[in-house]
């Protein structure tokens, strides 16, 4: 497990009581969300489907890569990105 | 209609939009959105006395859920276990076909319909969705699972023209209705594939489409009619008779009475509508005590289906002799307009003074304080109108 920082866009505020960054202990990219969904519930669900994808219009980014795999393993200092895609025009 | 028995004392439409909720009340005032900027399908106060409002919304981003509000819509708290469906995993032992799309994992894009239960069942709600499937809350619209009778049900697949996406935005489960006389028997719409009865509160289902036309498929070769596949706009148990049903089909306007001996059958009493106007729309309204005066909203349902009104000239239906016969009510309405009445947004007030009104795609409201006899403004301006319903807000 490693520390890493999730930072969330403002249409996850709701969910976090404000806050914009969340520090959690994790593997991989999927842990470091279900990780904050433990602190916040119900912020997972709106970040990945119940079959475990990540919603077509949400994106994370692990650093500056996108990521759509949760087992995606991240390292100590790492920095998650959790934001809605930019949808259409 | 979608709220065939409303809240004691409404006082108030609730507007659900392609961009939030608004109660509009009946001075015309409305104050502030709620769910600003999501896809509101459904908004719907417990008509059991409970208050509970809930609230089907998605956003574009985050998904669908459902929110609850027990203060009249000043607080709402999304529910803590939203409807989902079951995972692939799950589905790896069940007696699905190998091609089920269930054992490939459906995911959830809205919650369209919300339903109460029965009245001797307080807290329990129903929530029709897209893609088909039907979900249950038992306390109150906290928590929601899946009616498992519906939604693993081997033939679910058949009758759904196998969760395919066809319909316009996304195939729907609707009109979920429990009969006020048998809280055990339970009348639902898919869009497409029929009308289905649960005879023991949703364990199991069997289609109940006798009658019911289907131009949208060729003749079956047998000569048989077909049993299922059929397109429902909008179908209800009458509250004050509800031995008789009635639903608006994308084939046309029928009524049921039951019948104790033998099959259920529909009857196209939309054939007794004006052939220029034709019986083609979404919304089914009926009246609360009156099980033979009932309104619809006709559109265009020719050639390509524009699906606005016919000729461009908005106006509401009534019969007062359960479809034998129908009158034109348009005193009021615009001269020409080109909108949709979606199904879930119509309603009446429940009163004894009773007030109907309905909201277009072109985000106007219209309300009747003479059955539609005539109409006035209630609001323009608003984003596409998909709900409308009566509620009592203090």
């Amino acid at each position: 497990m490693a520390a890493v920082r999730v930072r969330v866009a403002p249409l996850l505020y709701s969910y976090t009581g404000g806050l914009k960054t969340i520090e959690v202990d994790a593997a991989t990219v999927g842990d470091a969300i279900a990780a904050i969904d433990r602190r916040f519930p119900g912020v997972a669900f709106r970040v990945i489907d119940e079959q475990g994808g990540v919603r077509p219009h949400m994106n994370v980014f692990l650093g500056e890569q996108s990521v759509r795999e949760l087992d995606t393993p991240v390292s100590a200092g790492a920095e998650i990105y959790i934001v809605g895609a930019l949808s259409g025009g | 209609m979608t709220q065939p028995v409303v809240p004691v004392g409404a006082n108030t439409w609730i507007l659900g939009t392609r961009k939030g909720a608004w109660a509009l009340k009946p001075n015309g005032g409305m104050g502030e959105p709620w769910f600003f900027g999501a896809q509101v399908h459904h908004v719907l106060q417990d008509p059991r006395g409970s208050g509970t409002l809930l609230a089907a919304v998605r956003t574009g981003h985050l998904g669908p859920t459902v929110y609850r509000s027990k203060d009249g819509g000043r607080n709402w708290k999304e529910a803590e276990r939203p409807p989902k469906f079951r995972t692939k995993e799950e589905y790896e032992n069940s007696p699905l076909s190998a091609d089920d799309p269930r054992r490939q994992g459906l995911v959830l894009d809205h919650v369209f319909f919300l339903a109460p239960g029965p009245a001797s069942q307080p807290g329990l709600w129903f929530a029709g969705v897209s893609p088909i499937g039907l979900f249950k809350s038992e306390d109150d619209g906290v928590t929601w699972d899946g009616v498992s009778g519906f939604n693993d049900n081997p033939t679910l697949a058949k009758w759904c023209y196998n969760f395919a996406p066809g319909t316009p935005d996304g195939p729907k489960c609707h009109s979920v209705q429990v009969d006020p006389a048998n809280p055990r028997r339970v009348l639902l719409g898919l869009s497409g594939g029929g009308l289905f009865l649960s005879e023991d509160l949703g364990d199991s289902w069997r289609p109940v489409n006798g009658g019911v036309a289907m131009d949208f498929a060729p003749p079956k070769e047998d000569g048989t009619e077909y049993e299922y596949g059929h397109d429902p706009h909008d179908a209800v148990i009458h509250p004050a008779n509800p031995r008789r049903w009635y639903h608006q089909n994308h084939c046309g306007i029928y009524r049921l009475d039951w019948n104790d001996n033998g099959e259920q059958r529909w009857k196209r009493i939309g054939n007794n509508m004006p052939k220029d106007v034709g019986d083609i729309g979404f919304p089914m309204t009926c009246h609360p005590k009156d099980d033979k005066t009932v309104w619809v909203v006709p559109m265009d349902g020719g050639t390509v289906w524009p699906r606005t009104s016919v000729n461009g000239k908005p106006a509401v239906f009534r019969t007062r002799d359960a479809g034998e016969s129908w009158q034109r009510l348009d005193r009021g309405l615009p001269s020409r307009a080109w909108h949709t009445v979606l199904r879930q947004a119509m309603a009446h007030n429940g009163g004894t003074s009773l007030e109907l009104a309905f909201g277009t795609t072109s985000g106007e409201v219209w309300g009747s304080a003479d059955e539609g006899d005539s109409w006035r403004s209630l609001a323009t301006g608003m984003p596409k109108i998909m709900s409308l319903t009566a509620a009592r807000l203090d």
